[in-house]
């Protein structure tokens, strides 16, 4: 008889096949579907609200559709959003499932102290937890100035709470995103370009011909306009080049996979850029026209053959003269991917340059196909009064160290809380919006001793994260579907804005992130930079100055304005001065010479595993981002736990069996809380091991995802820094197994 | 008229999509499925091949499942879908023993559910929710009776496969390989 284990058996035949499914299987019910809801839902009995999406910071457009009895019964993307065209990743269409998560949090918290000494959370109401944080900032500010209160955020709350500190007089914030993900990528394009590389990328994957991703994995990636664009691209027949020592799901859609030995692409990077010059296949006229430094470049990759690249990468020289011939056939619509978390190895801003030197080489930047001018709607500040000008910002913090940061660093600022670091300028207290910071930076200890170190944090989310453990005061925000915001008006190829307004009444005692900043900015007498009653007020007025207003977005959700700025791509030979010293496109950074950088970048020799050791690569499944989606009950369906990738001759030699449980110790000692299964596949090298980020939480208040599955960023004990601008680089850790729990062996962690 | 389905083993990433909007769609019970994800690897690193499916009932010809309903509960609706009729079903489990692709399962309201080609969309002239949703927008559906539909267009420049042909139940899936 089949049942559904068999028929997964069924698809593995054949030689040397493994397949696995994610069919769900048990029947724990959860939240609205225990409320007995019949049938399908229809979208006529259905009220659509538009919203943008928040699982992810791509912000598709989308309705939220509401049932009679005030249910959401589903989310589907907005036909005329560009960053989503009606259609939502997993992510965005279970989305839902964070407002119905029962393990939300629900009122403030306090944290207080019983009688035999230990700590706990008790019940707060809005104004007590409120004055607690307000009466804080206050005594900081007296103290050590305001300047002393950081906040770490992310998304879109984040910007209310940026705004209260600067009303407060503070610039101390950070967000993890920059050094801990996509910064190198902006410096190294700026530097080249002059220009930054967006949310969404300016990348024109619908219309190119030649596709290249070095440690880009779209698709599992889940950055939804890119990933329709991607499949849109391999419809029109589009080469696909990827570059990953993993056979990725992008790798499996290629016409070309380059298993590349970990930790050498700047030797592949500079070994195209090399049969490009050499083989002179370059894009003559227009290197000519927008570019300085070709012949610096030229004498600087002389000796960088592909057989100089292929005793370092493994890839083979014909394939690499192959694939650049490529990219050049297809040239100006070719993309080498500027890729996103691209903090690897300590000289990511230099491999970001040596994939932005290859886009100028092919004349890709500002042509069809490769990279778009894009254009975003400046939405006007509500008014408020001028913000008192701080005596130092996260600038200070650094002294001098990263001059090429242009946003917060935010190991320097968990730097900047512990006293021995002897920091000029001292962080003492933490706001803390949406970003949950025990699983997002690298190097625990850091972060334990930071925490340990500042007087007070207070912390605002919409979940029990292991980050809300350290708070002194929690405030509960509300989901995305349940408040405004403030609109959405990245840049893309036709300016737009989109509108989040409520689907539903915030549930439990939460509060939107708006009310809760002006809360806390009415306490601190700061009424004028706060002066409304309802955020939808703020909105509505921005929209009137757009031409809009708030009547109409609640009809359309989404709104485009034709381009201002010019075309989207250069005109043929068309004059363009960039925003770089030299007013060109720079081959030879000049800026990175003047601060003592390599002007062209060069391949370094990076550590390698010792004996019994792999080294730890980490990525992103499609169905979960962050560590902030494995608790939702739609998104834990299809994925409950992360496993760890091991090549079958390292299962051999290790003994390890398919979903054999082990724990994983790193090079440092520091040792996994959680054990994780094994998943044996020849998708991954036998020097390495590949786990999904965003697992293996500690926090028991989340009732599917504590301790399922294990942190990658526990393993993450070894951070690589970019002297550039200060990305943390990540993927240069090792781990072993352990396959008995290492608390019999008696644990020894260093971590 | 003949429903059916393709789907382009080429384009589509795993990514889930399809069954979570199935199941906020048809309000499927947590830590159950109408449709899935299946990994195919074959070979040895580094020359290796991957096929990503997602998967449904078949809506057979030759259906199985409705052969053996002792009730008539499962039965072939318009366009040649198979449904089950809840209130008509015993929760016996006989279809869910005869379908060779293990495409039903037990609702813990005591019925067989399964994919429905969403008959409620279908029959507004919607597309089902999974293929609305599909980011790849590998899943095509439509009329095999009409040359011009998504799903024959699709199909017919393209080498495809079906599901277990030999067990001779003359399904309505088409994988794009
Ligand atoms: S890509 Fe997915 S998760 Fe991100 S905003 Fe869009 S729908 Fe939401
Ligand atoms: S939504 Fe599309 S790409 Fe994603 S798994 Fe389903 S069929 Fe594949
Ligand atoms: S056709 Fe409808 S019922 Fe069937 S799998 Fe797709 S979404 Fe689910």
């Amino acid at each position: 008889m089949k049942t559904r284990r068999d028929f997964i058996k069924i698809s593995t035949a054949g030689a040397g096949a493994a397949a696995i499914s994610f069919k769900a299987f048990g029947s724990k019910g959860f939240g609205l579907f225990e409320s007995k809801i019949e049938g399908p839902a229809s979208d006529e009995d259905l009220t659509p609200y538009p919203t943008y999406c928040e699982v992810c910071f791509w912000k598709c457009a989308a309705w939220a559709y509401v049932d009679k009895s005030g249910t959401i019964r589903k989310v589907i993307g907005n036909k005329n959003d560009p960053h989503c065209n009606g259609r939502l990743c997993p992510r965005g269409t279970g989305g839902v499932g964070m407002v119905y998560d029962e393990d939300r949090l629900k009122t403030p918290l306090i944290r207080d102290t019983r009688k035999d000494g230990s700590q706990y959370f008790r019940e707060a109401t809005w104004d007590e937890a409120l004055n607690k944080v307000a009466d804080k900032m206050k005594e900081v500010k007296e103290k050590y100035g305001p300047e002393a209160f950081g906040l770490f955020n992310h998304g879109t709350p984040g910007g209310q709470f940026h705004h209260l500190l600067k009303a407060y007089g503070s610039e101390s914030n950070a967000e993890p995103a920059f050094a801990n993900c996509r910064g190198p990528r902006s410096s190294a394009y700026f530097s080249t370009f002059g220009a930054y590389v967006g949310s969404p990328e300016n990348t024109d994957i619908r219309d190119t011909k030649c596709l290249v991703l070095i440690g880009s994995h779209i698709g599992e990636n889940m950055h939804n306009s890119q990933v329709q664009e991607m499949s849109d691209a391999i419809d029109k027949g589009a080469t696909i080049i990827t570059v990953d020592p993993r056979f990725s799901t992008a790798a499996a859609h290629s016409n070309h996979w380059l298993s590349i030995k970990p930790a050498t692409d700047i030797a592949l990077l500079m070994a195209w850029i090399h049969v490009l010059v050499f083989e002179e296949l370059y894009n003559k006229d227009y290197v000519e026209q927008y570019t300085f430094g070709l012949d610096y470049l030229k004498d600087h990759v002389k000796d960088m053959t592909p057989e100089w690249a292929y005793g370092i990468t493994t890839i083979e020289p014909e394939e690499i003269r192959k694939t650049a011939r490529a990219m050049a056939g297809a040239a100006p619509s070719v993309i080498i991917h500027p890729g996103r978390h691209v903090v690897w190895y300590g000289d990511d801003t230099q491999r970001g340059r040596a994939t932005a030197i290859l886009n100028a080489l092919l004349g890709a930047w500002g042509k069809r196909g490769g990279f778009y001018f894009p254009e975003g709607v400046s939405v006007p500040a509500f008014p408020h009064p001028h913000f008192p000008e701080p005596k130092w910002t996260w600038k200070d913090w650094n002294e001098g160290r990263y001059p090429l940061a242009t946003m917060g660093i935010t190991t320097e600022a968990l730097k900047a809380s512990v006293p021995r670091y002897n920091y000029k300028h001292q962080l003492k207290a933490w706001l803390v919006a949406g970003t949950n910071l025990p699983l997002s930076m690298p190097d625990k200890r850091l972060f334990k001793e930071a925490a340990d170190a500042v007087e007070f944090i207070a912390v605002m989310d919409t979940m029990p994260m292991d980050i809300t453990g350290y708070a002194d005061v929690v405030l509960p925000e509300a989901t995305y579907l349940e408040r405004y915001d403030a609109l959405r008006a990245s840049p893309n190829r036709e300016p737009n804005i989109a509108l989040r307004m409520p689907a539903i009444e915030p549930k439990y005692d939460s509060k939107p992130g708006w009310w809760i900043a002006k809360q806390i900015g009415e306490r601190l007498g700061l009424h004028d930079y706060f002066n409304y009653d309802d955020y939808s007020e703020v909105i509505d007025w921005q929209l009137k100055q757009l031409g809009t207003s708030l009547e109409e977005m609640k009809k359309v959700g989404v709104k485009k304005y034709p381009r201002k700025s010019g075309p989207l791509y250069l005109g043929d030979d068309e004059d363009f001065e960039f925003n770089t010293t030299t007013g060109k496109i720079e081959l030879y950074s000049v800026d990175f010479a003047d601060h003592g950088f390599d002007a062209i970048p060069k391949y370094t020799k990076h550590p390698e595993p010792q004996p019994n050791y792999y080294r730890l690569i980490y990525g992103r499944a499609p169905m979960h981002t962050f560590s902030r989606t494995s608790n939702n009950p739609n998104l834990f369906d299809l994925m409950s736990e992360n496993s760890v990738w091991v090549n079958p001759k390292v299962a051999d030699l290790w003994e390890l069996e398919n979903g054999q449980e082990v724990w994983l110790k790193n090079q440092d000692g520091a040792i996994t809380s959680f054990p994780v299964k094994v998943r044996v596949t020849e998708r991954i090298r036998w020097d390495s091991v590949y786990m999904v980020h965003g697992f293996g939480h500690s926090n028991k208040k989340l009732s599917r995802a504590f301790g399922k599955g294990a942190s990658d960023t526990e393993m993450v004990t070894n951070v690589m820094v970019d002297p550039i601008m200060g990305g943390t680089g990540m993927r240069g850790n090792f781990i072993t197994f352990l396959t008995e729990d290492p608390v019999m062996e008696g644990k020894e962690v260093k971590a | 008229m003949r429903y059916a389905m393709a789907i382009d083993t080429k384009k589509c990433v795993g990514c889930g999509d399809c069954v979570v909007a199935c199941q906020t769609e048809n309000n499927v019970p947590h830590g159950y499925c109408r449709d899935w994800i299946v990994e195919r690897v074959d070979g040895t690193y580094p020359s290796l091949s991957l096929e990503l499916r997602s998967e449904r009932c078949n809506h057979c010809d030759n259906s199985p499942c409705v052969r053996c309903c002792p009730t008539g509960a499962s039965h072939i609706e318009e366009g040649g879908i198979v449904t089950v009729t809840h209130h008509k079903c015993i929760g016996c489990g006989a279809c869910i023993q005869s379908c060779p692709y293990d495409a039903r399962y037990s609702h813990p309201d005591g019925y067989v559910d399964k994919c429905t080609f969403c008959l409620h969309r279908v029959q507004k002239g919607q597309n089902t929710a999974c293929v609305d949703v599909c980011p790849t927008k590998c899943l095509y559906f439509g009329d095999l009776d009409d040359p011009n539909s998504d799903v024959s267009l699709a199909i017919k420049d393209r080498a495809w496969k079906v599901l277990a042909p030999e067990a001779g139940t003359k399904p309505q899936l088409f994988f794009l390989t």
